[in-house]
């Protein structure tokens, strides 16, 4: 498994009074297969999973993945690391379901028709196959977020980061697309509010105000993070 | 899944001429069309260049149920536009300018539905591909004039979504309870793109 290193990695954002905090320096090593992030609602988690990819900066400190720093090298980083967003509408971009998972392997892939067959064994594996010719505005949302998912694992990344995935879903997708991000042979950071989700992986990460409010064992950190939402209602 | 959602980029497989022609003639030939449909002004003209979209159609099987989902929209803009242009300038150019909507309607779904887009963004890549020379990047380019082909059945849906919100609080007929939120989902959206592509390596 790679390792994803934060070394007292920050962020803050500007505003009108002065510099927010979002992310407080945080250091932490993740090498399990499967790690949760679970947190209130604006806690800092999906900042926190942003930074893996480089799709927010650090303000100060460093993220490496599998040695490489993420603000020195993005583009290698993100060869290596897979990212899935909460709504799969803003990630599909392509008229058809085959067409978009073609859209995420032309860097990978240049001949069309080896590249069109992996997008169709893509989508099979999936089991979207039989919807490959369809509009991707007429599936339901399980099927966007499973070809989102789909669009992702094409390129065959070392890592995914999934920024929760299944927020949207009803609660048969939720499991399918949770089975299925559990399954991965990739290394699997999830953000979640799904604590049934986060107690099924190895390390559970609990995000409270921008800090490292608990880092271990799964049943734990759920626990705690019980805690903190019955003390904060 | 709105009209404009079906006319816009959606590919129906399939084993026609037009489905086996390569991308370059047929867009040529889509360009050709449209300049002669626009410069060619004459009641019986329009007729004949309907009939040539009808016949692409026909060539390349397009469904009967797409082509109404697809063009019912166009008829009624085409049937205002034909309204006011009676009113302005007569029958005959009224006549006209509804067969010309409809002509264009026919030839870009023909086109849509017989390519893939990304077989387009192959086509364009390579037809750009010169100029990486002075530094343009054509598979930038390229995702550049998909992305614009795909966005537009998204706008459309979070047009109709904003709409219905606005409805729900009541608010339906006041436009700037639907503009508004309508600007700020639209650049939301594309926000949240731009960082899947970020994401997905296609912006490096």
């Amino acid at each position: 498994m790679p390792t994803i290193a934060f070394d007292a990695a920050a962020v803050t954002v500007p505003t009108p009074h002065g510099d927010r905090v979002v992310l407080e320096p945080v250091s932490l090593t993740l090498t399990e297969p499967r790690v949760a992030v679970v947190g209130a609602n604006g806690s800092g988690k999906s900042t926190l999973a942003r930074l893996v990819n480089g799709l927010v900066p650090v303000t100060s400190g460093r993220v490496l993945v599998d040695g490489v720093d993420v603000a020195r090298d993005a583009g290698a980083v993100r060869r290596m690391v897979g990212f899935c967003f909460t709504d799969p509408a803003a990630q599909l971009v392509m008229p058809t379901c085959v067409e978009d998972v073609e859209l995420s392997l032309r860097r990978h892939v240049k001949d069309k028709k080896e590249r069109a067959a992996r997008a169709r064994a893509v989508l099979e594996q999936h089991g979207l196959g039989d919807h490959a010719d369809v509009s991707v505005h007429a599936l339901s949302g399980g099927q966007k977020q499973l070809l989102a998912l789909a669009g992702v694992l094409a390129t065959e990344p070392r890592v995914l980061v999934a920024d929760e995935p299944t927020t949207l879903l009803d609660l048969a997708n939720t499991r399918r697309v949770g089975d299925l991000l559990l399954g991965l042979e990739q290394q699997l950071l999830l953000v979640t509010h799904d604590l049934d989700l986060a107690e099924r992986c190895d390390r559970v990460v609990v995000v409270a105000d921008g800090r490292i409010a608990f880092d271990g064992d799964p049943v734990a950190a759920v626990a705690h993070y019980r805690d903190l939402a019955s003390a904060d209602s | 899944m709105s009209s404009t959602a079906v006319l816009v980029g959606v590919y129906q497989p399939g084993t026609s001429v037009l489905h086996r022609l390569p991308v370059g003639p047929k867009l040529l030939g889509v360009a050709a069309l449209s300049v002669a449909v626009v410069a060619v002004r004459s009641m019986p003209a329009a007729f004949a260049f309907l009939a040539v979209a009808l016949l692409l159609g026909a060539v390349a099987r397009l469904r009967a149920r797409l082509v109404w989902r697809a063009t019912r929209f166009v008829l009624l803009v085409a049937v205002v536009v034909g309204a006011f242009q009676w009113f302005f300038y007569g029958r005959d150019k009224a006549v006209e300018s509804f067969l010309d909507l409809v002509t264009l309607a026919l030839v870009a779904l023909t086109l849509t539905a017989t390519t893939p887009v990304n077989a387009m963004l192959d086509a364009i890549v390579r037809w750009i591909g010169p100029l990486r020379r002075v530094g343009v990047d054509p598979e930038r380019v390229a995702l550049t004039f998909s992305l614009a082909i795909a966005a537009l059945p998204g706008t459309v849906a979070l047009a109709l979504e904003t709409r219905d919100a606005a409805r729900a609080r009541g608010l339906g007929k006041h436009p700037r309870a639907f503009l508004t939120p309508f600007v700020i989902r639209v650049v939301a959206r594309a926000h949240e793109t731009g960082a899947a592509l970020e994401a997905r390596g296609l912006a490096d």
